[in-house]
């Protein structure tokens, strides 16, 4: 570690895995609950276990996003973290809102929530991922700016190189689109329009920089290639995320009352999108092939060529399956949907913070990379969870086609409660996979516990 | 020695490429929803202005006429030269903006939007896109234009005038299949 306030990353992103491992119980909760409708009813009904699943997952991704700023922000600037003070008590402000909400999720029904949260005054809940009371939302922006003011003084007044403006960038942009949370029009059409503008222009638009920033971090560090290529990368690749992701928040627009030519547009820009996840992994790859030195850390490597492979596939190629208006007029809001949510959110998103963690993490903890047990461990948790979040994808996908059809594109459409029984088998295998991903994370948790093992140590050892 | 590299900074080419792909699409799209409905596109084709189009034309071409000059000059050492030469071709850029902004804006007074049909969709957003990347290429152009004039590039290291020379000639490119293919042909 070059800098002592790198260590407020540390808490966030302890915090951050601790939510991911309550992430993925609900998640196996709710897959239960797909073949078993009243498991755990009615102390956990489907509705809130859902709420519970995706707000933890981008409570937990965004304490993973700040870590990683924290981590890197300083190191890139050359200089010490503006305030670990305030690192710290936005820290322990969005842990305890975060916990105080999803307790209020679990514990009272969500109309007496909103009661109690004053919802009135400001009404914002109810959408679906910005279920949120008010007051929390609030507490968002709140961190976020607080986050941004440490983030970006430090920048500002150092060295800034292009990986630390791009994330500011990124950061930026998932703060101000945040706000459209708080617009809560009552013409439904233009409330869908609106919601869009946080869902979509995040994860295919602002967040894709952030990821983009990250990985080009990690790249410089592991495989020690000029930053000047590094950074000519990120270039291209933020500038096709940039054309093809904003106006193919089209591709929301197809069904919800908007004029017709968003179906061009969005089909047509959206069809783009995979362009630039297709550059990252084969940034990816160029870069760890043209390595100059050996990083002791080899688990990083895997992590980081893992998440360009897997964003492609989960965000781009699933991503492009039902992009096109034509076919998203038989496939949205199907299972092929939750397919594509789950490996894009994954292999984009969980990956990469699991990168920077792989990363920094040893460095946090003294080591310039763990122990090699501990990283044969590691590796093993990345293939589990990789490989069962692969076949998740599949059998969600498989459920998805037979779902659209059976019930949609056919001259006999069949019932939607019919056609769910009909595909029971495929959230059967689903359920089976989550549990290996569950056994996967396990034993990432316990990574972090074992030590020893003999190191094959070559080339220098230095951290930079 | 190495063969002939592409001129200009390689991440432009890939920038170019993508580019190309995005308006290759919308072309193809164009040609796909033209098919089904040919004589609505024909008809309304009829109601654009030819003659602005064909004006702006020759306007983009020149304009790349002259950034082709100003590699040339460069080359030969004369950055103040080179500086002109894409000063002219900026202006150029500018002459194109103003024909089509009174172009939208004779349609916008016809009352036409996105949503009058799917011609006029295609027409406003393809025109519009390449609108677009006509003042992206202008403010490119610009940057070199004041970095050649303070001496940043020389006959040995020009690689950003041949960056902005080749983004300003795609722009020209597109326009050069965009206009035939939206504008006359039937």
């Amino acid at each position: 570690m070059k800098y002592q306030s790198q260590a407020v990353a540390k808490p966030y992103f302890i915090a951050a895995i601790g939510l991911f491992v309550g992430q993925i119980l609900f998640g196996l909760i709710l897959g239960m609950q797909y073949v078993w409708g009243d498991f755990m009813f009615p102390e956990i009904p489907f509705n809130v276990a859902r709420m519970v699943h995706t707000n933890l997952l981008i409570v937990w991704l965004l304490f993973g996003f700040m870590g990683a700023a924290y981590y890197l922000v300083p190191e890139e600037a050359e200089r010490e973290l503006q305030s670990p003070f305030l690192a710290w008590a936005l820290f322990w402000i969005f842990l305890i809102a975060g916990a105080l909400t999803v307790l209020g999720y679990l514990l009272v029904p969500y109309a007496q929530l909103a009661d109690i949260t004053m919802n009135d005054l400001l009404p914002t809940m109810g959408r679906e991922f910005l279920e949120q009371p008010t007051i929390t939302k609030v507490g968002i922006v709140i961190v976020a700016l607080g986050f941004l003011y440490n983030i970006g003084v430090t920048i500002l007044a150092g060295r800034k190189t292009v990986v630390s403006l791009v994330l500011l960038t990124g950061l930026v942009g998932l703060a101000v689109f945040f706000l459209f949370a708080f617009y809560n029009p009552t013409n439904v059409v233009d409330d869908k329009y609106y919601w869009w503008w946080v869902v979509h222009l995040w994860v295919e638009g602002v967040w894709e920089l952030i990821m983009g920033a990250i990985l080009a971090y990690v790249l410089i560090k592991v495989t020690g290639v000029d930053r000047e290529v590094i950074e000519k990368w990120l270039y291209v690749i933020i500038a096709m995320t940039l054309i093809t992701g904003i106006i193919g928040t089209g591709h929301h627009y197809y069904w919800i009352g908007t004029p017709d030519y968003w179906q061009w547009w969005g089909s047509i820009f959206s069809a783009m999108e995979p362009i630039p996840f297709f550059m990252m992994t084969v940034f990816a790859f160029n870069m760890v092939n043209r390595r100059r030195r050996e990083h002791p850390n080899k688990a990083t490597v895997l992590w980081a060529l893992g998440t360009a492979v897997m964003a492609f596939l989960g965000a781009g190629v699933w991503g492009f399956l039902h992009t096109l208006a034509p076919i998203n007029y038989y496939t949205h809001g199907s299972q092929v949907t939750a397919a594509h949510g789950h490996m894009a959110f994954y292999g984009a998103y969980v990956m990469i913070v699991l990168t920077i963690i792989s990363y920094a993490m040893p460095i946090l903890r003294g080591q310039e990379a763990s122990d090699p047990r501990s990283q044969v461990l590691e590796m093993w948790s990345f293939w589990l969870m990789t490989v069962s979040m692969v076949f998740i994808t599949l059998f969600l996908t498989g459920a998805g086609v037979l779902q659209v059809w059976l019930q949609r594109y056919t001259e006999d459409p069949q019932p939607f409660m019919v056609v769910q029984e009909k595909i029971e088998m495929f959230y059967w295998l689903r359920e089976l996979a989550g549990a290996v991903f569950l056994i996967g994370l396990i034993v990432y948790v316990i990574s972090f516990f074992v030590k020893g093992g003999e190191r094959v140590t070559i080339g220098s050892s230095d951290t930079a | 020695m190495k063969k002939q590299d592409l001129p200009g900074d390689f991440a432009i080419w890939i920038f170019i490429f993508a580019e190309l792909l995005v308006f290759g699409i919308f072309f193809l799209a164009y040609a796909f929803a033209r098919a089904a409905n040919v004589e609505l596109f024909n008809e309304y084709q009829q109601h654009l202005d030819r003659e602005s189009g064909a004006i702006n034309t020759v306007v983009l071409i020149t304009s790349s006429f002259f950034v082709v000059l100003a590699v040339n000059a460069i080359r030969h050492n004369a950055a103040q030269l080179c500086a002109r030469w894409i000063g002219l071709a900026v202006l150029l850029g500018g002459v194109f903006v103003y024909l089509k902004l009174l172009e939208f804006g004779s349609k916008y007074a016809d009352g036409i939007t996105l949503s009058t049909n799917t011609f006029y969709m295609f027409y406003l957003s393809l025109t519009f896109f390449h609108f677009m990347h006509v003042l992206m290429g202008m403010v490119i152009l610009t940057v070199v234009a004041v970095k050649a004039w303070q001496g940043a590039y020389s006959a040995e290291t020009h690689t950003g005038v041949e960056t902005g020379a080749s983004y300003w000639h795609m722009v020209d490119l597109v326009w050069i299949v965009l206009f035939p293919l939206v504008y006359v042909m039937h």
